[in-house]
């Protein structure tokens, strides 16, 4: 038994779940309140199980949901859907690196789960070479499920849940918080990071919509790639 | 409700295939070093983005507001998450902070104002 290692030591749901549970927790406070605007928007919990299932994509749900709210047409729905999710293009791509053996079928299972929070839950563990899919695939459909649930909760009960109750606002933010210090190990990390945030304010100020975090993150992560290679050409040069 | 679900189906496929493509084609093909390096900077990149204005962006219309609750319960929820690690340990704490100022809030900020 050669091939005996600590990863093979305990299984991959027990790894998973205890990777994943902080997104579960997030996700429970953030899909309950959905939930709540979902059902004063007029959808009934079937509609919102249905949704949860079928787009799985926290933010996008609820602009859609303000947008159904509104009046809007169904185009200008997926439209909208369309440009908020496509920062997933990018994580995708990030995550691929590391799924180089991976077996088609499982991949596209993969890809339906593939959210701000499982990626930058996964994509550290795969970084760090003690993850696998399986793993990865029971941290994105714990987080599915609790989204599933909590969204349908909410739109059962949640309107007995008083506005603003125990900072519910708060969750989603929080939990990207603690996701970028994950992100944050070496300065040019860090140096991304504030390119990123100030262009993202500058163009949020400047344009309507969601595209300017597509848009900061390409220019902030070319601006990295520019200033760490000139980084290490220098240190070449002296060195 | 078939309306509906036709919405759902159009918003699925836009939020799937952008998730799926990539997986499917990247991972079969070798990337250029300088591409693998730019990818390793997008969560980074990303998760600021999506950060940094809801801190210090006020609504309708946007405008920058240093005295959001928003960004000054970031500041000790940042101190926690760099200390402890903890993903769920956060988010508790930072619900929390930001509970606990909603409760405070009108006071102070109108002594700030």
């Amino acid at each position: 038994m050669t091939s005996y290692s600590v990863a093979a030591s305990s299984s991959p749901l027990k790894d998973g779940l205890s990777a994943g549970w902080p997104i579960c927790l997030g996700y429970l406070p953030i899909g309950i309140a959905f939930g709540v605007l979902a059902q004063k928007a007029g959808l009934t919990p079937v509609q919102i199980g249905l949704m949860s299932i079928m787009v799985f994509a926290g933010s996008s749900q609820f602009i859609a949901v303000s947008m159904i709210a509104a009046g809007a047409s169904a185009t200008a729905i997926i439209t909208t859907t369309f440009v908020v999710n496509l920062r997933h293009v990018l994580m995708s791509s990030s995550l691929a690196i590391y799924l180089k053996s991976a077996r088609r079928g499982l991949l596209a299972l993969y890809a339906y789960g593939v959210t701000d929070e499982s990626f930058a839950v996964n994509l550290p563990r795969f970084n760090a070479n003690d993850w696998s899919l399986g793993r990865a695939l029971v941290v994105n459909h714990a987080a599915n499920l609790t989204w599933f649930l909590s969204t349908v909760a909410g739109g059962i009960g949640g309107r007995f849940i008083p506005e603003g109750a125990l900072g519910i606002d708060y969750a989603l933010i929080a939990m990207f918080i603690c996701l970028l210090i994950y992100q944050i190990r070496k300065w040019i990390h860090l140096l991304t990071a504030v390119i990123a945030g100030i262009t993202a304010v500058g163009l949020a100020l400047k344009f309507q919509g969601n595209t300017y975090i597509v848009i900061a993150s390409v220019i902030a992560a070319t601006a990295g790639v520019i200033i760490q290679n000139q980084a290490m050409r220098r240190k070449r040069d002296n060195g | 409700m078939a309306d509906y679900l036709t919405l759902l189906v159009g918003m699925g496929l836009v939020t799937y295939l952008p998730r799926w493509m990539p997986l499917h084609y990247l991972s079969r093909r070798s990337l250029p070093d300088w591409f693998i390096q730019w990818l390793g900077l997008i969560p980074s990149a990303i998760l600021s983005a999506l950060l940094l204005p809801v801190l210090v962006l006020g609504e309708n219309p946007r405008h920058i507001d240093f005295l959001r609750p928003e960004l000054w319960v970031a500041l000790p929820t940042f101190a926690f998450a760099w200390w402890t690690r903890s993903l769920g340990g956060t988010v508790v704490v930072g619900m929390l902070l930001f509970w606990l100022v909603g409760k405070i809030d009108p006071l102070w900020i109108a002594w700030l104002r």
